[in-house]
């Protein structure tokens, strides 16, 4: 590591090496991933992929519209089981459970993809900034971004939700907003810690040395060798971010149902079929939460794994020593003289 | 021994001294958070429903026509002697909506966390002392699962099953109608209650309608607890003094037990601290899901009605109650464990 962060003060007239090569430095150990932690980082990556497929191509992929009720001019059945023409049966308001399920992903995906993306811009300079210059501005910071993140996740979320529902009322950018601020408070500190141990070593003050400006060192020196843990971060938060998400539209302060189709939204409705023994509408939309957040989950931990050298396992290799010559052999308490 | 009551000492009132400034935070946040909004509350909750006058008058009484810096000021005064408020929509103090409703929160979170320990604790040592083998995986899937199962997903499958397929146990409510009418209210703790009129009929009643939910939240801490264990365990079992205890020949099933498994618990602890923050707000939508009669579920009806001092007072109590509660787990593992201290 060292050996590569030193590298650019060698050669500063260089074009800054960002980029492709600073984000294959920060995959590169996803390639030496090995056993389980492999298996893992693979499947989650695959279930992920299929749900952005979904997501993408949900109007082709589903077989009506989240919000279509009837067919050419046929109402759908109300409550219907699953059948032929609907395969995952229909809701009390008679539409499609498949349909709300695949459009579904669109929304989680567009929420998450959101609100990590704004967290992250907001997180990461504040904690690079707050860390490298210290002072009161750095203690005020983490005192705040400390007490949020204290914050029960979901009070703050639901808090900030039912303020902008006022505002800006139920949209996606809304529900993404008020998810957003709980995830600040983590790329911040991991952020700021690692640049309070980064800005101590000696290429950084090789840098200042030659006279770079505070804002060169964090772009080009400190940057790349602070954001090594974000992708881990930022995978489990997408995890998180769709279960928040959920919990939001089943409180009722999500995207509204009008808008797009929302998996908890689907599942509040689904608590009062629950009664009458109809398991189809709630069991849909909850699998498909079920099985993107383990996704997402199952790539971080892998992620986790690998790049974390505390839980990094190596393959074993047999060491083979060569037989000792008789000089050198041991002695044992009957050579004594 | 005076050497370490003075590093005790020394720990509390770093750590108290750090408690005020955290409140504080999290009190003005709470306080800036609800008056941003623009609007005034008084006619958020209740326009419409009253004439313009009563209005105002309303608006007066509860003090939201003095300048922000003042109300600022009194709602830390507030705060600071416990006092939260009149809910704005049916006029009762926060104070009693907490006493009235916690103890039915505080009777799901406690069985939930005994729910937790019995499922996280047998798993993670498992999953943790036979690392990367069949049952770790498994376990691990379990843990990743339930964590990844949302608290009301969870909590409509066991419904389903339990209580409509099989029909074995109730899926809402605290206790059966003529339970709730019959037994007397003493510690607003109905599990408790039922117990102190010696309604042994009534306590069962109201066990049963405590396990779907208790297991509901509980599984989700028990996903957490499983990750921390594991990941502890596997980390203590590298160290040194596990090593010593393996030259010396000890069995590896005392080596895990009685060396490893206990120090790798101190970490376990503070963490789980932590996780009030993910209990509370499971538990919110556990009793939404049950129709729990707690806190949560009196949050989520004030929200519905756009009750901004009952949301702010219940708001500010869970922000305490989670630094309240980080507080004593970190003074009790210093008092564990001595390296905390210094």
């Amino acid at each position: 590591m060292s050996q590569l962060s030193v590298e650019p003060v060698e050669e500063p007239r260089e074009p800054a090496p960002q980029g492709g090569r600073g984000i294959r430095r920060v995959l590169s150990p996803v390639r030496s991933a090995r056993g389980i932690a492999r298996i893992l980082l693979w499947a989650g990556a695959a279930i992920s992929v299929l749900f952005v497929v979904l997501a993408v191509f949900a109007p082709w992929i589903a077989p009506y519209r989240f919000d279509q009720y009837s067919a050419g001019g046929h109402p759908f059945p109300k409550q219907g089981a699953p059948d032929a023409t609907h395969l995952f049966g229909t809701t009390v308001q008679s539409l499609d459970v498949a349909s709300r399920v695949v459009f579904g992903a669109r929304t989680a995906l567009e929420v998450v993809v959101q609100s990590v993306v704004i967290s992250l811009l907001v997180g990461v300079p504040l904690g690079l900034v707050s860390g490298y210059l210290g002072g009161w501005l750095d203690r005020s910071l983490v005192l705040v971004m400390d007490a949020l993140f204290a914050f029960p996740s979901l009070l703050l979320a639901i808090v900030l939700s039912f303020l902008l529902s006022g505002l800006i009322g139920g949209t996606v950018t809304a529900a993404a907003l008020s998810i957003t601020v709980v995830y600040i408070p983590q790329y911040f500190r991991v952020v700021r810690n690692t640049t309070v141990s980064a800005k101590e070593a000696t290429y950084v003050e090789a840098a200042r040395a030659i006279g770079a400006r505070p804002i060169t060192v964090m772009r080009r020196y400190l940057f790349t060798n602070v954001v090594q843990s974000v992708p881990v971060i930022g995978t489990l938060n997408a995890a998180d971010a769709i279960l928040t998400l959920a919990a939001l539209g089943f409180l009722g302060y999500g995207v509204q149902p009008t808008q797009a189709a929302e998996w908890g939204y689907d599942l509040q409705r689904a608590v009062a079929d629950a009664g009458a023994g109809i398991w189809w509408t709630g069991l849909y939309p909850g699998l498909a939460i079920v099985l993107l957040v383990t996704g997402l989950t199952l790539a971080g931990e892998g992620l986790n794994e690998t790049l974390n050298p505390t839980l990094r396992t190596r393959p074993l290799r047999r060491v083979l020593l060569p037989p000792l010559p008789a000089t050198l052999a041991p002695r044992t308490h009957r050579d004594r003289p | 021994m005076a050497a370490r009551s003075g590093s005790m000492r020394r720990y509390l009132l770093q750590r108290l001294a750090l408690v005020v400034p955290m409140v504080w935070v999290l009190v003005t946040l709470v306080f800036l958070l609800m008056r941003v909004a623009p609007g005034d509350p008084v006619s958020a909750a209740l326009g419409g429903r009253l004439s313009p006058a009563a209005l105002a008058a309303r608006r007066h009484a509860a003090g939201f026509d003095k300048p922000l810096v003042v109300q600022y000021g009194e709602y830390l005064r507030d705060v600071v002697t416990l006092n939260f408020g009149q809910t704005l929509t049916d006029n009762r103090p926060v104070r009693e909506v907490l006493i009235d409703n916690g103890g039915a929160t505080l009777t799901l979170t406690l069985a939930a966390l005994i729910v937790a320990f019995a499922v996280g604790l047998p798993l993670g040592r498992r999953a943790g002392r036979h690392r990367d083998t069949p049952p770790d995986v498994g376990i691990r899937l379990f843990g990743i699962i339930t964590y990844a199962a949302p608290v009301f997903f969870l909590g409509l499958i066991l419904q389903l099953v339990f209580g409509v397929f099989l029909d074995w146990l109730p899926t809402s409510d605290q206790a059966g109608p003529v339970v709730q009418a019959e037994v007397p209210t003493r510690t607003h703790i109905l599990l408790l209650d039922a117990l102190l009129a010696g309604q042994w009929n009534s306590f069962v009643d109201v066990l049963r309608h405590l396990i779907l939910p208790a297991v509901t939240l509980g599984l989700l801490l028990a996903g957490v607890l499983i990750r921390l264990v594991r990941v502890n365990l596997i980390q203590t079992l590298r160290s040194d003094y596990v090593e010593a205890a393996r030259a010396r020949g000890i069995r590896e099933s005392d080596v895990v037990g009685r060396h490893a498994f206990r120090n790798a618990l101190v970490p376990v602890v503070t963490v789980m601290g932590l996780q009030i923050a993910l209990l509370l707000g499971g538990a919110v939508l556990t009793e939404e899901t049950f129709n729990w009669p707690g806190i949560g579920s009196q949050l989520v009806n004030y929200l519905n009605e756009r009750d901004y001092t009952a949301v702010q007072g219940i708001i500010t109590v869970f922000a305490v109650a989670v630094v309240v509660v980080s507080l004593l787990i970190d003074v009790v593992s210093a008092v564990v464990d001595p390296r905390v201290r210094y």
